[in-house]
């Protein structure tokens, strides 16, 4: 069979086209971000968070088992996420609140939080009888699963990516502006401080639905090097998203196609073709 | 036509164009202004001279609104700053900015028309911008990569990006830091001109008395409260600025002769 007649035989299943859309959702909302959080100096912002939602995603978990509904009630309610995604959110905010009022650097506040939020995962899934099935794979929250998105899942993937597309569009002359002068951005009646907050707030959400999806581990790259790579062929800030967004979404195709074809665990696949597409960049980038 | 002739007169009443009333801030321990209060009227040229962590910035941050004050108030207008964005251009101290941030000269300058990152530069927008430009003399600096321009090209972009929405109100927080003599008398003599064409107030934090001296028509010597407001030939006065320094400069006072014409 040639390559393409196994490509098409693969993306026939269900499994697969579900993985496709949900890596396509993530890339795409995960570069938009990306290109904010890389021009700002926040790369550990992806790592701070993705831990947190293994933070809340223990909490969740053990939740969910303490209060019975690992065996029955709603589909949602038994997927962690819906406490995950709350508690990232708030160590997002609360990570732009010791920036916002402490003298403390951004990497100090992320690796305070970091730090907690991994201690508070390992609490929680410690608690949970082992012979209780918490429908979460500590492994695959590390490394990820994307091959194993259900359908909940993928509507809550496209329902946030849906709401972080539309608002990072709306906002992004606004973002931009304050990203290059926070100050001058302010003069012209930028609200800047409210943007900042509403920036790691949104990370938060984005970062927790995509890290149970692409991995803990691999969250921060899918969020930092599709930006950077951009980031070295671009001349603009405009040019740095569209870049940015399709070096993430092709990315995401050919690593997904490839791990099938050449059968490689998909999120290592797709991280080392975006680290490809960074390498080639820093050899071809515009001085 | 002079500068002083071309002036609106202020009208009896009219409010000032920049009011700042009993404005104090305190930095922890360190009271950076101290009850400093004036008035300066439309079509002047202010300078804001004073020793380093004298409070000027400071002072323009609490007029643009940027910097809360513990007490006391500012306006601009007659309104707070963030009520009138469109009639102020601010150049900031270079230093500010994110030097890495893709950006070309003529997409900064468009923010000052759009007071937002523009995605993408419309014709019309591209033209003003080039305007701009070319009233600044860096029409050649357009498409140019802003990390790869040089201190006075950046001042210059800067300026054209204050003056392309035709404020009434320039302030420029010391835009000469980091270029040399030559180019600071440039901007200078740039906001002359278009003070002349606009008839627009100027306000500069400089640490070049001679430049104070030479350009402004208004001089506020500041070293956290008030040491003296008023002609610059008055209040830059040796004992003035010795008061408000401990000492002056290299040990004298810059004897440039006014060349404006002050009402």
């Amino acid at each position: 069979m040639t390559l393409v007649g196994e490509l098409v035989e693969a993306f026939a299943f269900g499994f697969m086209q579900r993985a496709l859309l949900a890596g396509l959702l993530i890339a795409c909302m995960c570069a938009l971000l990306g290109v904010f959080v890389v021009q700002r100096r926040l790369s550990f912002l992806g790592d701070g968070l993705a831990h947190a939602a293994f933070g809340g995603m223990g909490i969740g978990a053990f939740v969910i088992v303490v209060s019975g509904l690992s065996s029955e009630g709603a589909a949602l309610l038994r997927n962690p996420l819906w406490i995950a995604v709350p508690f990232a959110l708030l160590t997002g905010l609360g990570i732009a609140w010791v920036r916002d009022r402490t003298e403390l650097s951004s990497d100090t506040a992320i690796g305070v939080f970091f730090a907690v939020a991994v201690a508070l995962g390992v609490l929680f899934f410690s608690r949970i009888p082992p012979d209780v099935n918490i429908g979460v794979n500590v492994m695959d929250l590390l490394f990820g699963s994307i091959l194993a998105v259900r359908g909940t899942e993928l509507i809550i993937i496209t329902l946030v990516a849906v709401g972080s597309i539309t608002l990072l569009l709306t906002l992004w002359g606004r973002l931009a502006y304050a990203t290059f002068d926070d100050e001058l951005a302010r003069t012209d009646g930028v609200r800047s401080r409210l943007l900042e907050y509403l920036l790691f707030g949104l990370a938060a959400v984005i970062i927790a639905v995509s890290a149970t999806v692409v991995g803990i581990i691999l969250m921060a790259a899918y969020l930092v090097i599709p930006a950077a790579a951009a980031r070295l062929w671009a001349r603009s800030m405009i040019a740095m998203t569209v870049i940015a967004v399709i070096i993430g979404t092709t990315t995401t195709a050919l690593g997904v196609a490839g791990s099938y074809l050449f059968d490689l665990p998909t999120g290592s696949a797709i991280i080392l073709t975006q680290a490809l597409v960074f390498v080639i960049a820093a050899f071809t980038q515009r001085r | 036509m002079s500068v002083a002739a071309r002036r609106p007169a202020r009208q009896a009443g009219a409010l000032p164009v920049v009011h700042v009333h009993h404005v104090s801030v305190r930095f922890g321990d360190a009271q950076v202004l101290d009850r400093v209060s004036f008035d300066l009227e439309a079509g002047q040229f202010l300078a804001i001279v004073g020793p380093n962590g004298a409070g000027k910035s400071t002072l323009v941050k609490v007029a643009l609104g940027l910097v809360t004050p513990d007490s006391g108030h500012a306006a601009l207008f007659g309104r707070h700053a963030g009520d009138v964005p469109e009639r102020i251009g601010y150049v900031p101290q270079l230093k500010t900015f994110d030097r890495t941030f893709p950006a070309t000269a003529v997409e900064l300058v468009v923010t000052g028309l759009r007071r937002r990152w523009p995605a993408r530069v419309r014709p019309p927008e591209r033209n003003r911008a080039l305007e701009a430009l070319a009233e600044v003399g860096a029409a050649a600096l357009a498409d140019r990569a802003l990390s790869r321009l040089s201190g006075g090209e950046l001042q210059r972009v800067y300026l054209a990006r204050a003056l392309v929405r035709e404020p009434a109100l320039v302030l420029l927080d010391e835009p000469a830091t980091g270029v040399d003599y030559l180019a600071e008398h440039d901007l200078s003599l740039l906001l002359e001109r278009y003070q002349a064409r606009t008839g627009a107030t100027v306000v500069m934090v400089t640490h070049d008395l001679a430049a104070a001296r030479y350009h402004a028509t208004r001089a506020l010597v500041l070293n956290s409260r008030v040491h003296g407001f008023g002609l610059p030939a008055d209040v830059m006065c040796e004992a003035c600025l010795q008061e408000a320094y401990g000492h002056v400069g290299h040990g004298h006072v810059p004897h440039t002769h006014a060349r404006r014409v002050h009402s």
